[in-house]
């Protein structure tokens, strides 16, 4: 089952797809354009995976790293499909990634790799924008580049677990203005699903609606105002974005 | 009116109290009470965030290094980090050593709680968007290198200590000169005033909330004063922040801290 959260008609509502429709928790039948899209969950602590694909790292000139490189965002970052994220004028280089959302189902310490998949309720998609201007060799990557309002989205669904097989083996692609950008495979994950649900709760307890953003592969090219920008995950959703400018905001 | 408001276990609604920051008590109905006779809770409800290498202090430590390999220069924008939800911890109860660790940094800094949402705010203005103050223990596994980022030391359970209250901002003359103190099993370990802050709070805020807004509920940490004293197990940490109170935690087997929810 593929389940989104939604707003339509002055509420929030759980959403499940019906026949290329939307069935709201209140059994109503809507278009799925006539809905604004939030975040499939809200997100509690969600950890990012910097450098999780060897193509990605040799693209940014480094070596794979030998233990997972995670940083974390906050609840400010977040945007559901089809929303618009900012890209500031002073920006030279913004570039999109495409990566699997895992989305924890729950509590999770000391969890070994043979039992890891028990711990996952869902996928989505999500778009992890970096602003590369702003990096700083300081807990790098720095909040600044990572953590802006509105960064990351996310969605449009939770797929359920049991619905996807093998989720270390999904096809990633990234359109920019429909031109095909960036395409991947979650096989070549350095460190994969198991590992890192292993690695995470082996020092922190995991709660329910945690999420890990796995990591993009190769492809990560800068993008412009006015771009439409979708990332995809085979078998689990189509997530769109588009980037705004500066001018429609009085601040700057 | 009071001039904190506290969390209370099983209290839904955080109470508005009168606070005596010295002698770490409260008044409730006409009674006072010392902070170790009542169940505190967190007393906030949003993000965490810490800030790195915002101490003058911190930063001449640092000295020639910031131009070497891997940092290439010194931090320009705030240095942010997350301290995630498992982290949150409460007024007098146990810090969790980690299996494997053998002595942990206690971290003392002012946190500013976060009052009505704050985006690209003027330093002169920021002060506006601030709810009030309280204490927060920013616990790490010690470690040297701050180029990657320290989720691994920074976001164990247990390892941010908040309390005891919040301190409403109009209660606080100035924010940017209050005496930090920590002691250990009573002992006088580190001293140090948000006057040798790098970032005022008001800038702080200002330069954070230019690149992320920050929400009702969250807390923004000003920074760790150099030197932070390292505890081992059996201590008993004490933060003392002029006009905003004590913080008072043990440091435990992590697993003792299995027992969460008791006292």
């Amino acid at each position: 089952m593929r389940t989104a959260r939604i707003s339509y008609g002055g509420a929030i509502h759980e959403a499940i797809e019906w026949e290329g429709r939307l069935k709201l928790d209140n059994g109503q039948i809507v278009e799925e354009q006539d809905v604004v899209w939030l975040t499939p969950i809200v997100p509690r602590t969600v950890f990012a995976l910097g450098l999780n694909y060897a193509d990605h790292a040799a693209e940014l000139a480094f070596a794979a790293p030998s233990e997972p490189l995670v940083f974390l965002k906050s609840p400010n970052a977040f945007i559901g499909h089809q929303g618009f994220t900012r890209r500031p004028d002073d920006v030279t280089y913004m570039h999109y990634e495409c990566e699997l959302a895992v989305i924890i189902g729950q509590t999770a310490r000391n969890v070994k790799k043979e039992n890891a998949y028990k711990y996952i309720k869902g996928y989505s998609v999500a778009n992890d924008y970096a602003f590369r201007d702003y990096l700083e060799n300081y807990y790098r990557p720095n909040l600044r580049v990572k953590n802006r309002d509105r960064c990351t989205p996310f969605g449009p669904w939770m797929v359920d677990a049991g619905d996807i097989a093998n989720p270390m083996d999904l096809k990633l692609t990234t359109h920019v203005n429909k031109k095909l950008v960036q395409q991947g495979t979650t096989a070549d994950m350095i460190f994969d699903i198991p590992t890192l649900i292993e690695y995470l709760s082996s020092f922190m307890t995991l709660s329910e609606n945690d999420v890990i953003l796995t990591g993009t592969p190769k492809g990560s090219v800068n993008t412009a105002v006015g771009d439409v920008v979708v990332t995809e995950v085979e078998g689990i959703g189509r997530l769109v974005n588009t980037i705004i400018g500066d001018e429609s905001f009085t601040n700057r | 009116m009071g001039n904190a408001r506290i969390k209370v276990f099983g209290i839904h609604d955080l109470i508005s109290v009168d606070a005596n920051t010295a002698s770490n008590t409260v008044v409730i109905d006409g009674n006072e009470f010392s902070t170790n006779d009542i169940q505190l809770d967190s007393p906030i409800s949003g993000t965490v965030f810490g800030t790195l290498v915002n101490f003058k202090g911190v930063l001449e430590e640092l000295g020639d290094t910031v131009n070497d390999k891997p940092y290439l220069s010194p931090p320009v924008a705030p240095v942010l980090y997350i301290k995630p939800a498992n982290t949150f911890n409460r007024y007098g109860a146990g810090i969790p050593m980690p299996e494997g660790i053998s002595k942990l940094e206690m971290g003392a800094s002012l946190g500013i709680v976060i009052g009505k949402k704050a985006v690209a705010v003027n330093e002169e203005l920021a002060l506006n968007y601030i709810a009030g103050y309280t204490i927060v223990n920013d616990v790490s596994v010690p470690h040297d290198s701050i180029y990657r980022p320290a989720v691994q030391h920074k976001s164990r359970d247990g390892f941010c200590p908040i309390g005891p209250w919040v301190i409403n901002r109009q209660a606080v003359e100035n924010p940017d000169n209050l005496l930090i103190r920590v002691y250990i099993n009573d002992e006088l370990r580190q001293e140090n005033s948000t006057t040798n802050l790098i970032r005022s709070v008001g800038r702080l805020l200002a330069d954070v909330t230019e690149f992320m807004t920050l929400s009702p509920g969250d807390v923004l940490l000003v920074g760790v004063p150099e030197e932070a004293p390292q505890a081992n197990v059996g201590d008993k940490v004490r933060i003392e922040i002029a006009g905003i109170g004590s913080l008072e935690n043990i440091i435990v087997d992590e697993k003792a801290f299995t027992q969460r929810g008791t006292k």
